[in-house]
């Protein structure tokens, strides 16, 4: 298959990538939109089951189909994967039929049990999510208690003989300051850091003005990448930030539907994981007749295969570098996807927020209908410090009212 | 030339190949590292490895021009320090 009859034999692996391939490299399938926790910047918006949820036997039939394409690993999450009942039964089914697990999880059912389990497998690779190194940052967003969950399952994991798992970090305004205490972290339990960038999706869109690196973050996040580049993973997530002038190691290319795409807990499959919305809705595994049709047939695929107009970019000088950035950025806080990204680290991103634009509504949302106690509250208590009381009303009857000991101090001085 | 020519190779046990439009993509399942042979004949000459007795048979097997044989020697070789291909006849002394 391909996407095009005039799809070139040669060129650079690159330009390969961009005409798609026959399979992906990097899937993303999302078992459950059910999750324990609530996490402020949820990219699929989850919280609550899907009642079209696959059945096991669907997801079984999707596995075989998985390893008759040859995709050679999955990558899955949720939601919060382990608690689906059938987990570790379809953990063990896609080991058996050669398709390798990366999972990502919160950490909520890693008992010391499970971890010994894990640390049996081969072809099992366990994604801890952590987003802040100390709990203060880290249960800001992802809501109390979850930072000592995440070390719980870390510490079981080591403890179980566990090698190298990961800790999963989407990078923050709040704990990009934190990248050598992650780093010390992930030595302390033997395992791998990966940073990720923190997209407006789901429910990370009401969030990302509050919580995304501020520009001058940007610059600190590259330079500690440019020295620990080749200690820590990053999905190549950070591929914008070539434009300060230097590739960070990895593809630098958006891969959305041509050598990544995510598959949802209902089988719908879209072009990217950061892209849960009908505009990047290329088919249905159950309705379409399977997924190795719509990987190599559907017409969002193919648009998205096809050579790319840089729009206002194509004037930039690092145009080459960072190729116009994150789709999913750009789309979910309302840019046009042949502009800038929104954090375009030569400034037209800045210029581009302060424009006219349209936020499009979430695709799917699958948050709990009433907070929990799991929910975060992103809120911090501060103090004016330009009051140095209440404020006094018209009809405020307290003999002291307005009284400023400090002031009158100064006046009896 | 590498002394790879006249040394029987295959295709690691843990490795398996897809095809793609510009030649195939490697997976070694135990390591898990995925690597690109980034040309259709470099992939027929991976596949050949196993069925001939050296290198050098299966890149004449392979069609490759002789005066390519450095180059293919090249990728064999970094396809050997990821463990996608390993010696056959191993036993009988020293890798690449």
């Amino acid at each position: 298959m391909t996407a095009l009859d005039s799809r070139p034999r040669s060129g650079s692996l690159i330009e390969q990538f961009e005409y798609g391939l026959d399979a992906p490299i990097c899937l993303t399938w999302e078992l459950t939109y059910a999750c324990n926790l609530e996490c402020a910047h949820c990219l699929s918006s989850s919280g609550r089951r899907d009642p079209r949820e696959l059945t096991t036997k669907q997801c079984e039939a999707l596995i075989d189909e998985l390893q008759r394409m040859q995709v050679f690993y999955v990558n899955i999450g949720g939601g919060e994967p382990t608690i689906r009942p059938d987990f570790w039964h379809l953990l063990e089914y896609a080991v058996a039929h050669q398709v390798g697990v990366k999972f990502s999880t919160n950490g909520v059912r890693i008992t010391p049990e499970r971890a010994r389990f894990l640390a049996s497998t081969d072809y099992v690779d366990v994604q801890v999510s952590l987003d802040g190194a100390t709990a203060e940052v880290n249960d800001y967003v992802r809501g109390p208690g979850s930072y000592d969950t995440a070390l719980r399952a870390l510490g079981n994991l080591a403890d179980a003989g566990f090698q190298d798992a990961k800790i999963s970090v989407v990078v923050t305004r709040h704990n990009v300051e934190q990248l050598d205490e992650f780093k010390a972290l992930a030595d302390r339990f033997g395992a791998t850091l990966r940073l990720t960038r923190l997209r407006p999706s789901g429910r990370g869109a009401q969030v990302w003005d509050e919580l995304h690196p501020r520009s001058e973050q940007q610059r600190v996040l590259f330079d500690w990448l440019m020295v620990h580049g080749d200690d820590v993973l990053t999905g190549d997530s950070f591929f914008h930030l070539a434009a300060f002038g230097q590739s960070l190691p990895g593809l630098n290319l958006c891969g959305a539907g041509r050598v990544v795409c995510l598959i949802d807990p209902i089988g719908d499959v879209y072009a990217c994981p950061f892209a849960i919305h009908d505009e990047f809705l290329a088919g249905n595994v159950l309705s379409d007749d399977g997924f190795q049709r719509i990987w190599q047939t559907a017409p969002l695929f193919a648009k998205l295969r096809s050579p790319q107009a840089g729009g206002a970019c194509s004037q930039c000088a690092f145009f080459d570098s960072c190729r116009g950035g994150c789709m999913a950025a750009k789309f979910f806080t309302g840019m046009p996807l042949d502009g800038p990204d929104p954090e375009c680290v030569q400034g037209y991103g800045e210029s581009a927020l302060t424009a006219d634009r349209v936020i499009p509504g979430a695709g799917q949302n699958h948050s709990k209908a009433a907070a929990t106690r799991n929910e975060p509250v992103m809120l911090t208590l501060q103090r004016r410090e330009d009051l140095s009381g209440p404020p006094v009303t018209a009809c405020a009857e307290d003999p002291l009212a307005g009284f400023d000991p400090n002031a009158s101090r100064a006046h009896q001085r | 030339m590498s002394a790879m020519l006249h040394q029987r190779w295959e295709l690691s046990p843990s490795v398996a190949l897809r095809p793609e439009p510009f030649g195939a993509l490697a997976y070694h399942f135990g390591n898990r590292r995925l690597t690109f042979l980034k040309r259709p004949q470099l992939v027929v000459v991976v596949r050949a490895l196993a069925e001939q007795p050296d290198v050098r048979s299966a890149l004449a097997a392979a069609g490759v021009p002789a005066a390519e044989w450095p180059a293919y020697l090249e990728a064999l070789i970094r396809l050997a320090q990821g463990d996608m291909i390993r010696r056959a006849d191993a036993h009988e002394g020293a890798s690449v």
